[in-house]
């Protein structure tokens, strides 16, 4: 009997979803192997299904998405349950990622502002309610938690694939690495560890020339008219999240020429990533006059977009706290 | 982060609570705390707590050593003062018991606890809290080995006026190498500038001349004047120095010092530094008769041979062939084991006090031009007279505190310019007899036999008007205005305005930081104040020392000061360096910071930041690597690291999180 397979889409965008796909005929390689017993995005299953087999009975999940309500955390913890080996698969279940940003507003600010505000068509003032009467029965629908977590924050998980999404050969090479231990031929990393990612920094793969950093203005790619082909971004007032962000994507976008803006997280070192960036950009701006240091940080107009766009919900601040 | 061994920790953790006295025990219940952290620490470590009356006493320190012998402590917190002042003596008694002394976490409930509050049950649960922080954060300290590095002998003294030409000399007796480098043409500096020295009133240059001269002559000392640092590597015990010596045109071996260039030279320039633009000097020049070392040096700038390429007097009429036109400046390096700042001050610009029309009313006079006045060898050769050269005033008003205990320009007090007030008062009235007006704030005399002087000066006539002055204008009100500068004040003893018709006026300006003060400071790795004084080690106890070891500071350069308390501190200073030269070698603290190579990318962002250029980055292998006798372990490239690559002996990731996870730990439960 082949193991058991399994993928669930939490708080997120599908993206992840689609990722797995990307893997061409990779997939083929999963159908092979795996017994796939829950993925909603390809089959059709019930919790019910789920909540019927025998614990740990399913050998790999790859859980996407963050907890955004009461519902994803109650499949988070199903899953754990049913799961040898759980995967925080994707950077909303690794740190939240975009949804995570929500989490700069106390949720039930969020809610004001899906239900009313001026570009929502609400006369009658109607709220999402948990629980609703119909003459068929009650009906439940997710409440939403207070604020975003990240699946570590909810379950044990034992590794962590950042990315948004993560990168398809990354995919491939962690299928690989399972189907290989399955066959005996390979052992897993230890418990806790990052996988698919590189050891270091988006900087290590990244082919721009690199000096000593001077930095006398920070704008936008779009912004400059003609951008060095070979210099380091960030030495040309460009913010590149890549000397904080985990290598292992390939540096594709530096390389590109666009600023990395830190989907694949925290490098090895960083413990909380936006803060670790704020101190570094601080330390470069190649001012003493308080005046010109704040015209050149106007340049970085929405700091938490660009120092916690992916890793809010998973900073050591978390998010915004109703005001006691 | 909390380290543990399923909970409990293998350490064994001594607590140790110091009353000091009642400044801590007045506002925190120490005892409880003690008790507190043996009860509810235990499972932390924690196997002994005690308090105790002064901890930092000998018997104190016997009780920490003791038990470190008896119970086999491993770790030891103390519960007192800033580190800043007993963290020696704690690990040193660590030391004594056989402890590494690095093992050993001084927490603050004096300064940060006991002093600042006013609540004690809260101050005794900020003390358990800060000291549960302790706690934690010294679980995750290593035992270190301080590191040893030899001191070369010789000094660098930058600066040549009081301050630094007393701690060459100091040295230089002692039988060590000094390197003497002063920017301008002579060593002197502003004493050689100024007539008579208060409260004594001795010629000013009768007392300086024969140690600028000792100096000058000194086997030990290597002066270099017209000289500047450009640049300067290294670390206590071994300083890598490179000095420009400008080229003085002058080849020194062969000038004699007679003056006949400076005699033969047509061209006459204001001099605005030396005579403080009162008086004149000629393109190639010594800056005055008792100049040390007694070459000239041409003024590139007002040269007719470097304008116009015709002239050359200078070397037509020189007897010993000494002028060379060809003399390009020279680079000169050399290695220095310790170095002392003495760079001085500069004098505020009264032109920035428009109100007291200095540049724009023409007998508004500042204090060192009158300095040059009263000077036998200045401009008017000692006549007291109004910017026409000729006329004595018959009224002469005196400004205290211009630029000085001023929100405007600077809120310190210049500590100088009321005895210098006080000593133009009595110049003016012993050489021409006017009415001398002083217009202060207070009158502030606390050195030795100051006040006494002040008594003179009233005694002698003199008026004191009290209130800051408001306008010295030429816009006469009344007829006996006209003519007159007209000082407008509200004198404050009798509640009243005053116009005040002077014909002369003395502006006693404040003392500056040099203008290059900052460039200079970031040259030597050491901090300026937000007024631009260079920060001392500790303002009480260390008034010498910079935050750089191997790197004093002496002087004006320090904060504004009179001649005594500069040549105490040049003396003091070399007294420092003399020591860490006895030594031979000495111990550096291992606070050091350190690359984790794997982690490291070579994003370069660390590479310029360094205060003490201890950064080295590796083309090869495009890893950053930080030298660990250059690192002063400031932290500066551990916050900037983006990847996380850099850790801090003592400030580790580990140590930091520890100690917030401590200190947030509930100290009611």
């Amino acid at each position: 009997m082949k193991p058991k397979f399994a993928m669930y889409w939490a708080s997120s965008c599908g993206g992840c979803e689609i990722a797995v796909l990307n893997t061409n005929e990779k997939i083929l390689d999963v159908d092979a192997n795996f017994d796939i017993a829950f993925w909603p995005v390809a089959m059709d299953a019930k919790y019910k299904d789920v909540e019927a087999m025998e614990d740990n009975s399913i050998l790999l999940t790859l859980f996407n998405g963050g907890i955004r309500n009461d519902e994803n955390e109650e499949i988070a913890k199903l899953l754990r349950q049913k799961s040898q080996i759980l995967v925080a698969f994707g950077s909303c279940a690794t740190e939240g990622c975009i949804p995570g940003l929500a989490n700069l507003s106390p949720s039930q600010e969020v809610i004001e502002t899906a239900f009313h505000t001026v570009s929502t068509e609400n006369p009658d003032n109607i709220y999402p309610q948990a629980n609703y009467e119909m003459p068929e029965g009650t009906i439940h629908i997710p409440t939403i938690n207070s604020r975003v977590k990240t699946l570590v924050d909810v379950v044990p998980v034992d590794y962590f694939m950042p990315g948004c999404p993560p990168e398809s050969h990354q995919i491939s090479a962690v299928l690989d690495l399972v189907i290989a231990v399955v066959n005996g031929e390979a052992e897993l990393p230890p418990k806790g560890a990052v996988i698919g990612v590189g050891d270091s920094t988006v900087c290590d793969e990244c082919t721009r020339q690199r000096d000593v950093k001077k930095v006398t203005k920070f704008t936008r790619a779009h912004l400059v008219g003609a951008l060095d082909p070979d210099l380091c971004l960030l030495e040309q007032g460009i913010p590149c999240n890549g000397p904080a962000t985990r290598s292992g994507c390939d540096a594709r976008c530096p390389t590109a020429g666009a600023q990395c803006i830190g989907c694949y997280g925290p490098a090895p070192g960083v413990i909380d990533y936006g803060a670790r960036l704020i101190s570094s950009f601080a330390s470069v701006i190649d001012s003493n006059d308080p005046d010109e240091i704040e015209r050149i940080l106007d340049g970085i107009p929405d700091p938490a977009g660009q120092f916690y766009r992916f890793s809010l919900a998973g900073s050591l601040l978390k998010g915004a706290r109703e005001a006691v | 982060m909390t380290k543990g061994n399923g909970g409990m920790p293998q350490e064994k953790i001594g607590v140790y609570v110091c009353h000091c006295g009642t400044n801590i025990s007045a506002m925190v219940d120490v005892e409880d705390v003690a008790q507190w952290a043996a009860d509810k620490l235990k499972h932390r470590g924690v196997v002994i707590a005690r308090d105790y009356k002064f901890m930092c006493s000998s018997l104190g320190q016997e009780l920490i050593e003791k038990d470190i012998k008896e119970l086999g402590l491993t770790r030891v917190v103390v519960a007192a003062c800033s580190p800043h002042l007993h963290e020696k003596t704690f690990r040193t008694a660590c030391e004594n018991a056989g402890l590494n002394p690095y093992l050993c976490e001084l927490v603050s409930i004096r300064e940060q606890v006991s002093w600042v509050h006013t609540d004690k049950v809260a101050a005794t649960a900020k003390s358990k809290a800060v000291l549960s922080g302790g706690v934690e954060r010294v679980l995750w300290h290593e035992p270190l080995e301080a590191m040893s590095v030899p001191i070369h002998p010789a000094t660098l003294v930058v600066g040549g006026g009081i301050a630094g030409i007393q701690a060459s000399l100091e040295i230089a007796d002692a039988g060590h190498p000094v390197y003497l480098v002063e920017r301008d043409p002579s060593i002197g500096g502003h004493m050689a500038q100024f007539d008579k020295t208060f409260p004594t009133l001795d010629c000013s240059a009768c007392i300086l001349t024969p140690k600028m001269v000792d100096a000058g002559v000194h086997p030990n000392i290597t002066l270099m004047t017209w000289a500047e640092v450009e640049n300067v590597d290294g670390y206590i015990g071994n300083f890598d120095v490179t000095v420009r010596q400008k080229a003085r045109k002058v080849i020194t071996d062969l000038c004699t010092g007679c003056g006949i260039c400076v005699e033969k030279c047509p061209k006459k320039v204001l001099d605005d530094i030396y005579e403080a633009g009162l008086g004149y000097r000629k393109a190639v020049y010594t800056p005055f008769p008792q100049a040390v070392p007694n070459y000239p040096v041409m003024d590139l700038d007002n040269c007719i041979y470097f304008d116009t390429g015709k002239c050359k007097a200078c070397e037509k009429f020189c007897p010993t062939e000494a002028i060379d036109f060809t003399q390009e400046d020279e680079i000169v390096e050399f290695e220095v084991g310790n170095i002392i700042l003495a760079t001085g001050y500069d004098l505020f610009d009264a032109r920035k006090m428009s109100n007291y029309g200095y540049g724009r009313l023409k007998n508004v006079f500042s204090s060192l031009e009158f300095e040059r006045m009263c000077n036998a060898s200045g401009p008017t050769e000692g006549n007291i007279v109004l910017r026409d050269g000729v006329t004595t005033p018959k009224t002469v008003g005196i400004i205290h505190c211009v630029g000085s205990r001023d929100k405007n320009f600077n809120e310190y007090c210049s500590s100088i310019c009321c005895m210098q007030s006080l000593k133009f008062a009595h110049v003016v009235d012993e050489r021409t007899g006017a009415q001398v007006y002083n217009f202060y704030i207070d009158i502030r005399t606390p050195g030795k036999e100051y006040d006494e002087f002040y008594n003179r000066i009233v005694e002698e006539g003199t008026h004191f008007v009290r209130g800051k002055v408001a306008e010295v204008t030429n816009a006469a009100r009344q007829p006996d205005e006209r003519e007159k500068l007209i000082i407008q004040v509200e004198d404050t003893l009798i509640g009243k305005q005053r116009r005040i018709p002077v014909d002369m006026v003395i502006l006693s300006a404040g003392l500056e930081p040099r203008h290059d003060a900052k460039d200079v400071a970031k040259l030597f790795g050491i901090s300026c104040s937000a007024d631009g004084w260079y920060i001392e080690k500790h303002p009480k106890l260390d008034p010498i020392a910079t935050m750089t070891d191997g790197v004093y500071i002496a002087g004006c350069v320090q904060g504004p000061k009179d001649i005594p308390a500069s040549v105490v501190q040049g003396a003091a200073a070399a007294a420092r360096v003399l020591g860490k030269i006895q030594q031979g070698e000495m111990e550096l603290e291992p606070i050091r910071a350190s690359v984790i190579e794997e982690q490291c990318s070579g994003c370069r962002i660390c590479n310029d930041l360094c205060p003490y250029n201890a950064i080295l980055f590796h083309e090869e292998t495009m890893v950053s690597e930080i030298n660990a006798a250059l690192c002063q372990g400031c932290g500066t490239c551990v916050a900037a690291c983006p990847a996380g690559a850099i850790t801090g002996t003592g400030f580790s990731n580990e140590q930091v999180l520890a100690q917030i996870e401590g200190l947030l730990m509930d100290v009611n439960i």
